[in-house]
């Protein structure tokens, strides 16, 4: 980057014009910039007196400012004269002119300024450009040699897997070469054994002769005497039969092997073939029912057909009993065919439920998934809170179950429950008081009644005694019409009493009695019967009537009571 | 367990009699029989020279001592002691002797195998059979005793004949050829219908005859490589199982006669499924105080025998591999011993590249169930008659067990060396001989499985 250096110059004091002149001073450093900066010489204050000084002295005033006039005209600035013509100066216009001039300055060094650092700019972005250049031109060079280098491995490589091949080549051929060699040197060995042994064997032949020939005495087995035989029998001479019966021996006991053999390998075979029979029935259950769909493969189709009638002919027939060649090839045909359905079918679950998976399917199933979740979660959150209205009852019923340890709580409860039942009680004992009282009004009522009723029976008595008195007395009138009917007195009087009180007491009892006013006669008889009834009344003799009543009443009362 | 003493012992011969009442054993020329309970000696023999081989007749009677280099063979009698028998087969040499499957005749075999010469101890005659095979198991018996093999070699090419035991006659027909190159052994299947005829190791194949001489079937696994070292029948006769020197055991059924799986003996265990048990010393603490001069016997045995125990190894396991020079003839490789149990359950292998172990095949699942990995090279094994347990002995003092529920190492007390270099079951299971070099002890078991 440059250095900026502002110099400021100093005002020239001589005139009032004075001139500012600012100078800038740019240093570059890379000395690849081109210089298409401005440079400008940094001119010494002295200098800088001596040029103002130069372009306008005392004698040549009106040529520079003639000189500035048209410069300033040209330059499209107003002129500095005050008209036209004349040397008047126009001071307003030239301090515009001056302000102007300053103002242009300004702008053209931002411009200076802003261009410089634009051109700085575009220099370090062309020095970062020239470095990747160059730094990428580094690195092609280097996967150049790269490639050229790794070309070459692969060369060397290639022809050491030639080589390599070549080798083995050699070596198999070698190892061919060798085992050719091994053959005939085995069939020269062979020979040569063979040239030996037939050597030996005449050899053999001739000490055998000599041995024979000899007659050796001691070739022979003394023996104190002669054992039994260990199975008791007698030797037995050496005949075609016996031949016979030794190879009808012979045969007996392979054919007894054979037939054990045979025996296992029946055993074993059926039992394979039921656990086949049992395997076919187990893959055709687990196989989906193809009927229900024609469209698939045709093949399987007429297959399956086929296999079902086979099934149903083996079931029935029970051939798995039988071992002939057919029945054995159907039976694993079509074990193997029904295999490779169940595979099938396998291997199309795998991908259904792989395709499931990746969710690249039908929106139903994912759907219906969802909707299955949302259904899980929906009761899972059924049972939290069923759970959480379990555990809170349980708390309560816990709490209801312990508190009665309590002892101020117990007092209380039983308190409250001995309030209750004092209420209870309370409430029964009035309803009983009610009760009572009604059955005493009831009871008053009847004894009344009772009362009357006796009263209107005494009355009834005494009426039909005076009547029977009367009757009596009609009857007797007619016999002895002046006698007097002399009664005891206190019969009388207390008959008379008796009618009195009678009717003293009918009169209060029961003032309708109609028979009272008859009464005042004599019934003595009539008495009799009626003291009956009344004796009651008479046997109370009173003082007074009020007594009577009194007792009476109380009588009733008692009675009541 | 109990171990009987030590009792001297020449040439591996101890034997114990079919019925398992007696046990045979020789000393130098002398031959000593006794009871198998008690070991208290019930018969003496001597000889005319030192016996080379021993065998029971199958009713226990008799027993046949060989001396090959006199040529004599000389039959003791039990219930008798004063009866005798020699054999003499004189210029004719001798050089395998065996008894036949009823117990009355004696099969000879002359040097160079010239002939074998069939000698009854009940009638005059004699029979004989020429141009027998010179190979390891050129006559073979079926199991119930009526059959027996004779493979023959007649103009460089191999016949086997068939012959009924009983009066000796060959079978009709029964006289074939066989396609081997050069046979190398006939064995018969257990139910003794099949033989099975295998060529020399330069040729792997193996060859099915059925009893009335008809080919069967042919089996070959590959050319060129070294081929069957050991064949071994299942007791059911449905497997027959060959041991090649591809160090692979393949396994063929009866139905098909194709091989219906291949056990590889590799250095190195992997399965997760299979164990194996180490045999792992541990040395017997000895306090010092205690010690005394001269250290008492049964404290001396003691210290010098490392007591050792089994330890099961976790998977993987790489066991001590063996290649052997490539030079020289019978290397030791390949599978040279094979052995089914007798409830058809197991199969014991060897494989010679790695000496020291055994491995034990579940025939039912076909695959590989148990490694036994002992300290020392394994000498010999051999299953319980009775159960599927198994015994082995590797050439020290210990006899090992193995049985599905665990194995054992049992150390023989005793004073001195007493490396076991074979060994032999009683019929009942319930005992077994110990064999050294120079001695032999009876190990008595319990009824109980040994844990």
């Amino acid at each position: 980057m440059g250095d900026w250096k502002t110099i400021t110059v100093p005002v020239l004091s001589s005139d009032s014009k004075n001139i500012f002149q600012y100078t800038s001073d740019k240093k570059i450093s890379s000395p690849s910039m081109n210089s298409q900066v401005l440079r400008l010489p940094l001119p010494s204050s002295k200098s800088m007196h001596s040029f103002f000084s130069a372009f306008c002295t005392e004698e040549n005033i009106e040529q520079s400012i003639s000189y500035l006039n048209r410069e300033l005209t040209t330059l499209g600035f107003p002129s500095i004269y005050a008209e036209s013509k004349g040397k008047e100066l126009n001071l307003i216009s030239i301090i515009n002119c001056m302000n102007e001039l300053l103002v242009l300055q300004h702008k053209n060094l931002r411009a200076q300024e802003e261009v410089e650092m634009q051109h700085l700019k575009l220099g370090s972005d062309m020095d970062h450009l020239q470095n990747c250049y160059a730094k990428l031109k580094e690195q092609l060079e280097l996967s150049k040699r790269e490639i050229v280098g790794l070309q070459e491995r692969d060369r060397q490589l290639q022809s050491k897997n030639r080589n390599l091949h070549q080798l083995l080549k050699n070596e198999k051929d070698e190892v061919q070469k060798l085992q050719n060699i091994i053959s005939s040197r085995a069939t020269q060995y062979n020979h040569d054994m063979k040239r030996k042994e037939r050597e030996y064997n005449k050899l053999k032949e001739r000490l055998h002769q000599l041995v024979m020939n000899k007659k050796d005495r001691k070739i022979a087995m003394e023996v104190l005497n002669y054992v039994g035989r260990a199975d008791g029998k007698r030797g037995a001479w050496r005949t075609d039969k016996t031949e016979a019966r030794n190879e009808e021996e012979m045969y007996k006991v392979l054919l007894s092997d054979y037939e054990q053999r045979q025996k296992q390998l029946l055993v074993e075979n059926a039992e394979l073939k039921k656990v086949l029979q049992q395997m076919k029935k187990d893959i055709i259950s687990l196989l989906p029912p193809q009927k229900q769909k024609p469209k698939e493969r045709s093949e399987d189709g007429p297959v399956l057909s086929d296999l079902e009638e086979d099934i149903g002919e083996l079931n029935k027939e029970n051939m798995w009993e039988l071992s002939c060649e057919t029945v054995r090839e159907q039976l694993t045909n079509s074990i193997r065919k029904q295999w490779r359905m169940l595979k099938n079918h396998v291997e199309k679950l795998d991908n259904q439920v792989s395709r499931v998976h990746s969710g690249a399917l039908n929106d139903k199933d994912v759907i219906s998934r969802e909707d299955h979740e949302m259904e899980t979660e929906k009761l899972e959150l059924e049972i939290q809170q069923c759970k959480e209205m379990i555990k809170t009852q349980q708390q309560l019923l816990q709490q209801q179950l312990m508190s009665p340890c309590d002892d101020d709580t117990t007092l209380l409860l039983q308190d409250c429950y001995l309030l209750e039942e004092r209420e209870r009680l309370q409430e029964e004992w009035r309803l009983f008081q009610e009760q009572k009282k009604n059955f005493e009004k009831e009871r008053r009522s009847f004894t009344e009644a009772a009362i009357r009723l006796g009263l209107e029976r005494k009355a009834f008595e005494e009426d039909r005694g005076t009547w029977l008195k009367q009757q009596f007395l009609s009857m007797s009138t007619d016999y002895k019409h002046s006698e007097n009917v002399t009664t005891p007195s206190a019969f009388l009087g207390s008959s008379e009493q008796d009618n009195r009180l009678v009717k003293s007491t009918s009169q209060q009892r029961k003032p309708h009695c109609v028979l009272s006013s008859s009464v005042s006669a004599e019934p003595c008889q009539t008495s009799h019967y009626t003291t009956r009834n009344s004796s009651s009344v008479a046997s109370k003799k009173p003082a007074g009537d009020d007594s009577k009543p009194n007792r009476w009443v109380e009588s009733d009362k008692e009675e009541t009571e | 367990m109990n171990f009987s003493e030590p009792f001297k012992l020449s040439g591996l011969l101890g034997r114990f009699s079919p019925d398992g009442k007696c046990l045979a054993s020789c000393v130098q020329y002398r031959l000593v029989v006794r009871d198998v309970n008690t070991l208290q000696i019930l018969q003496l023999y001597t000889c005319l020279d030192q016996i080379q081989y021993i065998e029971w007749s199958s009713d226990s009677l008799f027993i046949l001592c060989a001396m090959y280099k006199r040529g004599i063979v000389q039959v003791w009698s039990l219930e008798q002691p004063d009866w005798h028998c020699k054999i003499d087969e004189g210029s004719a040499g001798l050089v395998a002797s065996c008894w036949s499957p009823d117990g009355r005749h004696i099969l000879n075999t002359t040097e160079f195998h010239l002939r074998i010469t069939v000698w009854s101890l009940c009638t005059k005659s004699v029979s004989y059979i020429k141009y027998p095979k010179a190979c390891q198991q050129g006559v073979a018996f079926t199991k119930d005793g009526r059959y027996m093999a004779v493979a023959e070699r007649r103009d460089c090419k191999d016949f086997v004949s068939i012959f009924v035991c009983s009066d000796w006659q060959l079978l009709r027909g029964q006289h074939f050829d066989t396609e081997t190159q050069d046979l190398f052994g006939i064995e018969w299947a257990p139910n003794g219908c099949v033989l099975a005829v295998w060529d020399t190791c330069l040729e792997y194949k193996i060859l099915l005859y059925s009893l009335d001489g008809r080919l069967l079937s042919t089996y070959r696994a590959y050319e060129w490589s070294l081929g069957i070292k050991s064949i071994a029948w299942s007791p059911s006769s449905q497997f027959l199982a060959i041991g090649s020197y591809d160090e692979k055991v393949r396994i063929l059924n009866h139905v098909t006669w194709k091989k219906i799986t291949e056990f590889e003996h590799p250095a190195t265990i992997a399965n997760t499924k299979t164990i194996v048990y180490k045999e792992v010393e541990k040395s017997p603490s000895v306090e010092t105080e205690r010690l005394s001069f001269p250290p008492p016997r049964a404290l001396a045995s003691s210290l010098f025998s490392t007591q050792s125990k089994y330890d099961v190894s976790q998977v993987p396991v790489s066991l001590q591999y063996i290649k052997p020079a490539a030079d020289r003839a019978n290397p030791k490789m390949g599978i040279g011993m094979l052995a089914f149990s007798p409830d058809n359950c197991f199969l014991a292998t060897k494989n010679d590249n790695i000496p020291n172990a055994v491995w034990i095949w579940d025939i039912q699942k076909l695959k590989l169930f148990v490694v036994l990995e002992q300290l020392c090279a394994i000498q010999s094994f051999q299953w319980d008659p009775r159960q599927p347990r198994l015994a082995v002995c590797t050439g020290n003092s210990k006899v090992y067990f193995w049985s599905p529920a665990g194995c054992v190492s049992v150390q023989v007390p005793g004073e001195g060396d007493f490396q076991i270099v074979s060994l032999s079951w009683h019929a009942s299971g319930d005992s077994m001989v110990l064999l050294s070099k120079e001695n032999f002890c009876v190990c008595y078991l319990e009824r109980e499985e040994v844990k």
